[in-house]
């Protein structure tokens, strides 16, 4: 469904020449003449609506520098409330948001071409319809921003506050399942050259954003998708054309893809020499960081919930890992001191959410809720202690930092007070 | 356009998986752009220079353009605005980084001249994107450089001399190489293995 708009088509064909999606007439695809796209049907039942009686939303915005308002606090994007879902599925229309400042483009489909080039034997351009004709794979991956729970930079007041809830401290992270060519076989169409090593991602949007990727990864399981959760990719996801980078920081999930360049070494774009290597106290940026560590939080009851009373109540969780599928995820009842198996609702999917559960009764009494993960390479998810130690710094670095910590996957404790109101407690 | 004698093979493999072999395994999916459209398309620019049009710019000349196309956000002398950041480092800015409040501009953080260039070309000004003439974005690259004491005024900055500008904090990244992080199957510094 696309939303009316009066000036719509004009407006479409502005973007896409701005995007440079109609280069030369000899760009022209089969397709190019493409029916107008149908009215959307005035029906309340055409696309279903939740019920008005639901209202969880994401917070936060865009961040559209020109929309800025003064005194009010930036974030770094539209943080989803995973303090309200249940599965393992994000919907799509809460899927976080992160855009650096830049609307959605709005990209018609039948004009959005991808091309392949660079070391390749064969370059080549897909339109959307051809890439619908190819092998397709649909897959369930979370995609998370590495400044998701920082306790630094844009956000973190509300992150760090106890006041804070998981929407507050984990809102940047979200799965969907992805539906479409695996890279590896694009790429074996073009006939990679030997030589290379790197591809650079692009998407259309103002800033023509732009990722480099190794290789490897990208022949590994990389996705070409325009498929989520069974429909298009939405607009703020990259309609129509988004990579997905399994396990790797969102900003390598370039969105509104429109070219890969096979390349011989990493092209130091914006944002990987300037926003994303994390720099610590000694001066020195960690750059290269892509994949994200083993991470859990306890959604419910989680920061802002309040407990009626004593008795029983299931502890419901989400974990994730980009080092590949969650094994085993822990749940302490007492602050830390002892540790319980959570029930993990499978199949637990490779570098996906999964859902944990465990049964708890609640005494009335003062406790700390926590949970922690395990991935199937083993690593365990860290306390803060431990990632203070990685960063060679404590805790007062992370409570006072301006910049945002990458990649923060600590341990995340929730505080029972007795009058049953639950509160972040990670300082 | 694709040659026939890729034919065999992509009946043989069709269905089955992604040929081992690099041959194209689907007929008549996708079609082979011409080298104007390709060249049309690639504006990446690497750290040693590749993609660099010809052209070439000094920061007098950016000055005039960073004032009518720049200055609005970014402020006069790129110290930063409301709605742009700074872009303008200093010998503070680079102290800074060793501190609990780095000032991360582009002149005092980012390691290569060549990521400026590109960043101008692909996504400045905003709303305007893709507008600049080469001439103007080494121009404007130039005044960035010379606003950060990295270069002179009358430095000529174009696809040679813009790889040789040694940044600042240029030594200020680890590891040097993505194949210097040891577990290649993290290949990221979290667990604190980076060199």
């Amino acid at each position: 469904m696309i939303p009316d708009k009066p000036d719509r088509r004009s407006f479409l064909k502005n973007t896409a020449a701005l995007a440079g999606l109609a280069v030369g007439a000899s760009a022209a695809s089969p397709v190019a003449e493409a029916a107008p796209p149908p009215e959307r049907v005035d029906d309340l039942h055409a696309y279903g609506e939740r019920s008005h009686l639901v209202n969880s939303v994401r917070i936060g915005s865009i961040n559209n520098p020109e929309r800025r308002i003064e005194g009010e606090p930036h974030d770094l994007g539209l943080r989803s409330p995973l303090q309200d879902q249940v599965g393992m599925i994000t919907p799509a229309s809460l899927h976080f948001v992160i855009s650096h400042g830049y609307e959605p483009v709005d990209i018609a489909p039948q004009e959005h071409q991808l091309l392949i080039h660079g070391l390749v034997d064969r370059p080549l351009i897909f339109t959307l319809e051809e890439l619908k004709r190819l092998p397709s794979v649909s897959r369930f991956h979370f995609i998370e921003c590495h400044g998701n729970s920082s306790p630094g930079g844009p956000g973190s007041a509300n992150r760090n506050a106890p006041k804070g809830t998981a929407q507050d401290t984990h809102g940047l992270t979200s799965c969907s399942q992805w539906t479409g060519v695996p890279l590896s076989l694009l790429l074996k169409e073009a006939g990679v050259q030997k030589g290379a090593s790197w591809i650079i991602a692009e998407g259309a949007d103002p800033s023509k954003h732009s990722k480099s990727i190794p290789l490897a990864k990208a022949l590994d399981d990389a996705l070409v998708a325009y498929g989520q959760n069974g429909e298009p990719v939405r607009p703020e996801q990259g309609f129509p054309l988004r990579l997905v980078v399994p396990g790797w920081q969102g900003i390598n999930n370039v969105k509104w893809l429109r070219r890969i360049d096979v390349v011989d070494e990493p092209y130091m774009s914006m944002m990987e020499v300037s926003r994303y290597p994390s720099l610590k106290l000694d001066g020195k940026s960690r750059w290269f960081e892509f994949q994200l560590g083993p991470k859990s939080v306890i959604t419910r009851p989680s920061g802002g919930y309040r407990l009626p009373g004593p008795g029983f109540y299931e502890i419901s969780g989400l974990a994730w890992s980009g080092g590949g599928a969650v094994r085993r995820v822990e749940v302490s009842a007492d602050g830390g001191r002892t540790w319980k198996d959570a029930e993990i609702e499978g199949p637990a999917y490779k570098k996906a959410h999964t859902r944990f559960t465990a049964p708890w009764t609640w005494t009335g009494d003062e406790v700390v809720l926590q949970s922690r993960c395990t991935d199937d390479t083993g690593e365990v998810q860290p306390t803060i202690a431990e990632v203070a130690k990685l960063w060679n710094a404590d805790l007062d670095f992370f409570k006072n930092a301006t910049i945002v910590v990458g990649d923060f996957n600590a341990i995340q404790p929730w505080k029972v007070n007795r009058d049953g109101s639950v509160q972040n407690a990670l300082f | 356009m694709r040659c026939s004698k890729f034919l065999v093979p992509a009946l043989l493999f069709a269905g089955v998986t992604v040929a081992a072999a690099q041959t194209p395994s689907y007929t008549h999916v996708g079609r082979t752009p011409s080298k104007d459209e390709i060249q049309a398309w690639s504006i990446s620019v690497g750290p040693d220079g590749k993609g660099l049009p010809p052209g070439s710019g000094t920061a007098k000349q950016g000055a005039a353009i960073f004032a009518t196309k720049c200055a609005y956000c970014h402020g006069a002398n790129a110290q930063g605005g409301g709605i742009g950041t700074r872009l303008a480092g200093d010998k503070a800015a680079q102290d800074s980084l060793t501190t609990i409040h780095p000032v991360k501009t582009v002149g005092s953080y980012w390691p290569y001249a060549t990521t400026i260039w590109d960043y101008i070309n692909r996504a400045m000004p905003r709303n305007q994107a893709g507008s600049l003439k080469p001439d103007e974005v080494y121009s404007l690259t130039a005044f960035i450089l010379f606003r950060s004491s990295i270069i002179q005024e009358n430095d000529v900055m174009d696809a040679r001399s813009l790889t040789k500008v040694q940044m600042p904090n240029r030594n200020g990244f680890v590891p040097p190489r993505f194949e210097d992080i040891p577990d290649e199957h993290k290949r990221g510094c979290r667990e604190g293995v980076c060199p």
